[in-house]
C-alpha cells in the first residue's frame, strides 16, 4: 500500500494548503444538506404518533449527539497518530476537534434535556446514557484544561494525548447504554435490529441534519486546525513564506 | 404561521433548542475564524520583523 499521501498531509505546508482548498466546498456542502433537513425538520416530516410536535428537537439532538462522539474519536485518532508519528499536524488535528466537540457535546446535554422535561417530566435524570454523555463533557474539558495547564506544547501534545486515548473506553459505553441498562433514553434512533426505526419522511431530515453536522465538522476543524498549524510553525520559514507574500 | 410557531404547545421547547444549536453553529465558525487570523496576524507581523531586521 502506498502511504505517500500519510506522510504529505503530516507535512504542515501541504496540509495547511489542502485544508484551505478544502472548506469553502465543505462548508457550502454543509449549508445546503443543513437547509435541506431543515426544511423537513421543520416542515414536511409528520408529527410523531406520541410526542407530536415535541419530538421535532430530535433533528438538532441526534445531530449534536453524534457529532460529539464523532469528535471524539477525530481527537483521539489524531492523538494517537500524533503520538506514534510524532505529527505536529495531528496534535494540531486533535487540540482543534476538542473545542468543537465540547460545544456540541453541551448543545446534545441541553437539547436532551429541553427534550426530557415534556416528555419524561424531568430536564435530567442520572440515566446512563445521560451520564456517560456528561462525562464526555468532562473528558473534553479536561483535555482542554490539560493542554492550556501545560506551557510546553510537546509536552502538552504527549499528555493530553494519553488522556484522549483513555478516554475511547466512554465512547462504546455512550453508544451501548441503552441497551446494556434499563435506561429513560430510547433506544437506536436510525437502526433497530438492523431495520430502520423511522419512516422515510422523518429518516431522510435526520440524515440529511446529520451530514450537514458532519460536514460542517469538517470545515471548523479544518480551519481550527490551520490556525493551530500556523501557531505552532510561526518560525518556520514556510509560514514566512506563505503569509509574509500576502 | 401561529399554529407552526406553537409547535403542537411543544414551543417552549423546540425553539429554544433550535436556537442554542444555531448559536453553537455561529459561534464556532467564529471562534475558528478569529483564531485563524489571530495566527495568520502573528505570522505576518513576525514576516515584517524578519525582513526589517535583513
Amino acid at each position: 500500500m502506498n502511504w505517500t499521501w500519510f506522510h504529505r498531509l503530516g507535512s504542515p505546508p501541504h496540509f495547511f494548503r489542502i485544508a484551505g482548498k478544502m472548506v469553502p466546498w465543505l462548508a457550502w456542502l454543509a449549508a445546503i444538506a443543513g437547509a435541506a433537513g431543515l426544511v423537513g425538520a421543520l416542515g414536511t416530516a409528520p408529527p410523531d404518533y406520541q410526542q407530536g410536535e415535541g419530538y421535532r428537537i430530535i433533528f438538532v439532538h441526534v445531530p449534536s449527539a453524534v457529532l460529539s462522539t464523532l469528535a471524539y474519536a477525530v481527537m483521539a485518532a489524531a492523538a494517537a497518530v500524533g503520538l506514534v508519528w510524532r505529527m505536529n499536524v495531528a496534535h494540531a488535528i486533535a487540540a482543534s476537534s476538542a473545542a468543537v466537540g465540547a460545544w456540541f457535546t453541551f448543545v446534545a446535554l441541553a437539547t436532551g434535556s429541553l427534550w426530557g422535561r415534556p416528555m419524561w417530566g424531568t430536564y435530567w435524570e442520572w440515566d446512563p446514557r445521560l451520564t456517560s454523555e456528561l462525562v464526555l463533557l468532562f473528558l473534553y474539558l479536561g483535555y482542554m484544561g490539560l493542554r492550556s495547564a501545560i506551557d510546553d506544547t510537546a509536552r502538552a501534545d504527549r499528555a493530553s494525548a494519553v488522556l484522549a486515548l483513555v478516554g475511547v473506553i466512554n465512547l462504546p459505553i455512550i453508544h451501548y447504554s441503552v441497551d446494556w441498562w434499563n435506561s429513560l433514553h430510547q433506544g437506536h434512533t436510525l437502526l433497530k435490529f438492523g431495520k430502520a426505526s423511522m419512516p422515510p419522511s422523518m429518516l431522510v431530515p435526520l440524515l440529511l441534519m446529520m451530514l450537514a453536522f458532519m460536514l460542517y465538522f469538517a470545515a471548523v476543524l479544518l480551519v481550527r486546525a490551520r490556525g493551530e498549524v500556523l501557531r505552532r510553525e510561526r518560525n518556520a520559514r514556510w509560514v514566512i513564506e506563505a503569509i509574509g507574500a500576502r | 404561521m401561529l399554529h407552526w410557531l406553537s409547535m403542537g404547545g411543544y414551543w417552549p421547547y423546540v425553539w429554544p433548542s433550535y436556537a442554542l444549536t444555531l448559536c453553537a453553529v455561529v459561534l464556532n465558525i467564529v471562534l475558528a475564524r478569529r483564531a485563524l487570523r489571530a495566527a495568520e496576524g502573528e505570522a505576518r507581523r513576525r514576516a515584517l520583523t524578519q525582513r526589517s531586521d535583513t
